[in-house]
């Protein structure tokens, strides 16, 4: 493969090496006429090699991490470097001269910026806040102690006679020599922490140091620089005031100049909610944009992009919809990786092209030791001093890694090479110099360091998922922390932080962020959104077992998931637009009782409309093929069916029936069916009142949103519609395919005669499924002449079955007792109330743990749901059934 | 100079507080100091009122119950009482680890004192569990309006069903402690100036 690209670029390098003196053959000759075939290397030759490159880089990427063996042990920073210097003796073997140097220009201004912002972007920023008094310290005091006492230290030792004479440099070209080589690289650093895996804190200590030295080096190497070339007796003393006032000016400049861009981003991004294809965009062009404002202005680029994604990624990633946060996300990823590793690449080979540099060991041999003691000296020094402000200290094997992982980079190399020979003599022995350096830092230390990291033991970074409690209890304690800064009347972190969450959640997030995006970036309910999605994801996975084999010894698995999943989806549909690709996930969790809903709904109301919520019920069957456990899916189904349509004898039915057909499509329909049922039934309890009610509120914020956010919802749509062309179709067919449920229209009773499914499955959880479902979830509506009938079954099934205590939120919905009783139960009762219809977390945390641990409620409950079915049937009238399906459907249908 | 050892002096029972609570002689000092500037009306002892005129506190979803943790019992909370609670966010060194005394009390800035302090504060009626209500109206806090309520109550059925291990519909103290096994609880509950 290597070998392939390799030969594959020697043809362009061929070209490209002559292309300075002599125009390449092929278009050589002008055309006298029509030509079928035109050779035109010249015209493409720029971006034809750009890609070319890329494509090498990505390539050996590819073949890198064909051997886990070698990546595990060799990081891919230095298998670039190499790869780089073997294609860079390719290309001098070829053309007789370097080429493809790792140009400062192109380096700054296109491969650095994807590195930064990504660094910036996905920088954890509390963890960068908390220790930001460390980090600038070592970014600032440390930078400027490794420059000074570099440069100092060299001079000594050419003054000792270490150096040869003829590296002809004073005081001021090492010191300026020393301003480029003390920089910690973040590319470099980012390449070799990130697959070392040491502790967040650590971690962001070394790299938040590589990234904000960058405003000081700039600084550094500005001053040192224009004093090289001013010549040291013209440099005046109110220049060095210059120099110490240009690095405020230079860093909190570009740091200005980033947060404005963050600013203007995040504003922008406000108002995409039509046009969210160019959302991207707009995230790289104004990161860019900051980039190279902040470089116009000779002010830190590397800063100002860093504080544009640190500052603007919270509402950017509020107000973008959820697939530009993913497209964003891998853009990001892909540009930054790619331009790591052309960089490294680019180094390997810029190394061989000899006549640039100039070799002396004593120089090199200096430089190294110098570099690798005064940064140690450096950091023990720092680190002392900071462990007396800090809360945790860092301890030794702390120090030793930092000092260790200061590793140099790209940006060192591009800054030497930008040197002026005629200013700075001794430029080739530096080149030479800062390539040995780089080299040595990234590939000796690079290699070595994860040995030497699991030897000393450093605390590993560990991921574990986030709870609710941890997210919870986390705000809590920054807010207690706060208080009791307030208490103790000192003015610290904590009540800093605090000042501004209060103000950004004031006037920031209000200005910067969507009405509609502003209330899912609360961060526990993104813990929650998070982990439900996460949960219904797993239960996709798991959900085919669920349903064919063992599941169904658990009754309580798929009822509860089945609730569970309208949560989910309630929830994704209350959180505005968020997450559409997920949306989908979680819509084909929704298995067999919503394709069982959606078929009764369908005989019910006669096929009058098209409900959006079928094309759920098809996306899930689009899901699971049409296998057996399909079939089996459709037998369950089935048997419940008789079993509920034993209820459905009377004129009930045909309310039912003739209230669906005048529905309107759409959200008016729901309304109108939530109102029928609320009418026909005759419901002013408060229980099924408030329900009903909160429904309708729903209804109307929903419609808001959709008139409001069209784009939004159109843009979801956009799958939906296809789904919703099949969905509707296979309803139909499914209607068609479960015969005996064909008839159902004209109420009669179909005994439940053992089908495949009781053949098939256990019988147990059919019925399982159907008891449940009906405790959890027509609670809501059960209908007041319903009421004493459902209230004697509930009440007979919790005296039967005493059912455990962590069951009783969901079975127990319906308290036992007459209405009267109930009132003073309100406040326990009513939460539980709405939860009926969004129990997601309850049911399946309840779920895995049943599954998990409590074996022994299995049994109890075995027991309990053959009883709950059959009470169930017996005093469900139909009204009730009939009520609930309407609302229930047409909350779905929303979808 | 002269201000500071007068305060010294000030200090009832400077030593077995000390002892008590850990705190340096010079943190207990400034303690005394806020302690006196908080007392309007130098009665020698603390009001709520007195500690609801701190700005910042009002605006802290926790203010209240923050407040409240100082009156454990009564009106009024005198300096070692104000002390006791704010020892509890004493940073845990490492001669509180090393040297301690199995017969001696557990000293206030430990883990589970830590904790308990936070979980006191969710615990409003004190019966020893979190509720699912109570989980509500922490929520009910810290979330902004921005979440229906409809949503609060499924993600305070979560909270609490994530931690209740042994089914009982409220989170205990051990539960408490144990969904935070993972979390720092030292570092995160400590501030630095309290030593």
């Amino acid at each position: 493969m290597l070998r392939a690209a390799l030969s594959l670029l020697a043809l362009p390098l061929a070209g490209a090496a002559e292309e300075p003196t002599q125009k390449p053959e092929s278009p050589g000759e002008p055309p006298p006429g029509l030509e079928l075939f035109r050779w035109q290397w010249h015209e493409v030759e720029a971006p034809y090699l750009v890609a070319l490159w890329i494509l090498v880089a990505s390539l050996a990427k590819i073949v890198f991490h064909l051997s886990r063996k070698v990546t595990s042990l060799v990081p891919e920073s230095c298998l670039l470097i190499l790869l780089g210097l073997v294609l860079g003796g390719i290309v001098l073997a070829v053309a007789k001269k370097a080429e493809y140097q790792l140009e400062p220009g192109t380096f700054f201004l296109f491969l650095l910026p994807p590195i930064v912002l990504d660094s910036g972007y996905f920088m954890p920023s509390r963890l960068f806040f908390d220790n930001l008094g460390a980090i600038l310290t070592y970014a600032v005091v440390g930078t400027l102690w490794n420059a000074f006492t570099t440069g100092a230290a060299l001079w000594g030792l050419q003054q000792a006679g270490l150096v040869a004479p003829r590296v002809q440099a004073g005081l001021l070209d090492f010191l300026l020599f020393g301003s480029l080589i003390s920089a910690v690289d973040p590319v470099a650093v980012l390449a070799v922490f990130e697959e070392v895996h040491v502790n967040e804190t650590l971690f962001i200590i070394v790299f938040g140091e590589s990234l904000l030295n960058d405003a000081v080096t700039v600084v550094l190497y500005k001053v040192c620089n224009s004093f090289v070339e001013m010549g040291s007796a013209n440099v005046q003393a109110t220049d060095y005031l210059k120099g110490v006032a240009s690095l405020f000016v230079v860093s909190l400049g570009g740091a200005a100049v980033g947060l404005v861009f963050a600013f203007l981003l995040a504003l922008t991004t406000r108002f995409t909610k039509r046009v969210r294809i160019i959302e991207p965009l707009l995230v790289f062009l104004l990161a860019y944009a900051a980039y190279l404002t902040a470089e116009m202005a000779s002010l830190s680029a590397i800063l100002a992009v860093t504080m544009c994604g640190l500052g603007c990624k919270k509402y950017v990633e509020a107000n973008i919809s959820h697939k530009s946060r993913t497209t964003v996300k891998y853009t990001m990823k892909t540009l930054a990786s790619c331009a790591e590793t052309v960089i490294f690449m680019l180094l390997g080979i810029s190394a061989v092209d000899s006549s640039k540099w100039a070799w002396d060991s004593g120089l090199v041999l200096g430089t190294l030791i110098f570099i690798l003691f005064f940064r140690a000296l450096g950091v023990v020094l720092q680190t002392w001093v900071l462990n007396q402000f800090r809360l945790v200290p860092l301890d030794k094997i702390d120090q030793v890694v930092m000092s260790y992982g200061g590793l140099r980079g790209a940006v060192a190399f591009a800054l030497v090479i930008l040197l002026d020979r005629t200013k700075v003599p001794a430029k080739d022995y530096f080149v030479a110099t800062t390539i040995v350096v780089v080299f040595f830092t990234v590939i000796v230390q690079g290699l070595t360091i994860k040995p030497l990291v699991k030897w000393l033991k450093v605390k590993r970074s560990e991921h574990h998922k986030p709870t609710l409690n941890q997210e919870l209890h986390e705000h809590t304690f920054d807010h207690i922390l706060a208080a009791v800064e307030d208490v103790v009347g000192h003015h610290g972190y904590h009540y800093w932080r605090d000042r501004w969450e209060q103000f950004d959640k004031k006037y920031l997030s209000q200005l910067l962020m969507r009405r509609s995006a502003y209330r899912i970036r609360d961060q526990i309910w993104d813990v929650y959104y998070r982990l439900n999605i996460r949960d219904a994801i797993s239960f996709v996975d798991q959900g085919g077992h669920v349903l064919s084999s063992t599941g169904l010894t658990l009754p309580s698995m798929p009822s509860r998931n089945s609730v569970a999943e309208t949560s989910v989806t309630n929830l994704l549909r209350e959180s505005g637009s968020g997450a559409c690709l997920d949306l989908q996930v979680i819509d084909t969790v929704r298995s067999g009782r919503d394709r069982e809903d959606a078929v009764m709904h369908h005989l019910l109301c006669g096929g009058l409309y098209k409900p959006r919520r079928r094309y759920k019920a098809s996306c899930s069957r689009h899901f699971i093929s049409e296998d057996a456990q399909e079939r089996q899916d459709k037998e369950v189904f089935q048997q419940n069916m008789k079993r509920r349509l034993e209820s459905f004898k009377s004129t009930k039915h045909n309310i039912c029936f003739t209230k669906s057909k005048p529905r309107p499509r759409k959200t008016g329909r729901r309304k109108d069916g939530v109102a029928n049922a609320e009418a026909t039934n005759g419901k002013h309890r408060g229980l099924g009142f408030q329900d009903t009610a909160a429904v309708i509120l729903t209804v109307e914020s929903e419609e808001e949103e959709e008139e409001s956010d069209s784009s939004e919802t159109e843009k979801e749509d956009d799958e939906g519609i296809i789904f919703v062309a099949r969905a509707t179709s296979e309803v139909l067919q499914e209607g068609k395919v479960s015969g005996s449920l064909e008839v159902c229209p004209s109420p009669r009773i179909i005994p439940p005669s053992p089908t495949c499914a009781e053949k098939e499955l256990p019988w147990k959880s059919g019925q399982g499924d159907l008891a449940v479902y009906v405790s959890s979830e027509t609670t809501k509506i059960v209908p007041v002449d319903m009421q004493t009938g459902w209230n004697q079954s509930i009440s007979s099934l919790e005296s039967l079955a005493s059912p455990p205590c962590n069951q009783a939120p969901i079975l127990t919905c319906l308290p036992p007792h007459p209405r009267g009783t109930e009132e003073p139960q309100v406040p326990l009762h009513l939460p539980s109330d709405p939860r009926s219809s969004f129990a997601f977390p309850p049911s399946l945390a309840k779920a895995g743990r049943s599954r998990s641990e409590s074996s022994a409620d299995l049994p109890q409950q075995q027991e309990l749901q053959p009883l709950m079915g059959h009470k169930d049937h017996t005093h469900l009238s139909p009204g009730t059934a009939t009520s609930h399906w309407c609302i229930q459907f047409n909350r779905g249908s929303r979808l | 100079m002269g201000s500071r050892s007068s305060h010294a002096a000030v200090i009832p029972d400077g030593d077995s507080i000390r002892r008590e609570t850990g705190f340096s002689q010079a943190s207990l000092l400034r303690l005394h100091h806020r302690f006196r500037a908080l007392d309007r009306n130098k009665k020698g002892y603390l009001s709520r009122m007195d500690l609801q005129q701190i700005g910042a506190l009002a605006v802290n979803p926790l203010g209240d119950r923050i407040i409240e943790s100082f009156f454990p019992d009564g009106q009024r909370v005198d300096f070692p009482g104000f002390v006791r609670v704010l020892a509890h966010f004493r940073p845990v060194e490492d001669e509180d680890t090393e040297t301690q005394d199995p017969k001696k009390p557990e000293p206030l800035n430990s883990r589970r004192n830590k904790l308990h302090y936070a979980f006191q504060l969710y615990d409003l009626d004190r019966d020893g569990k979190i509720s699912r209500h109570e989980m509500l109206q922490v929520l009910r806090l810290m979330v902004g309006v921005q979440v229906t309520e409809e949503q609060l109550e499924n993600i305070a059925d979560r909270t609490v069903q994530e931690a209740d291990e042994d089914g009982d519909g409220a989170v205990s103290f051990v539960e408490f402690t144990k969904s935070l096994e993972k979390m720092d609880v030292e570092q995160k509950m400590s501030i630095r100036i309290l030593k």
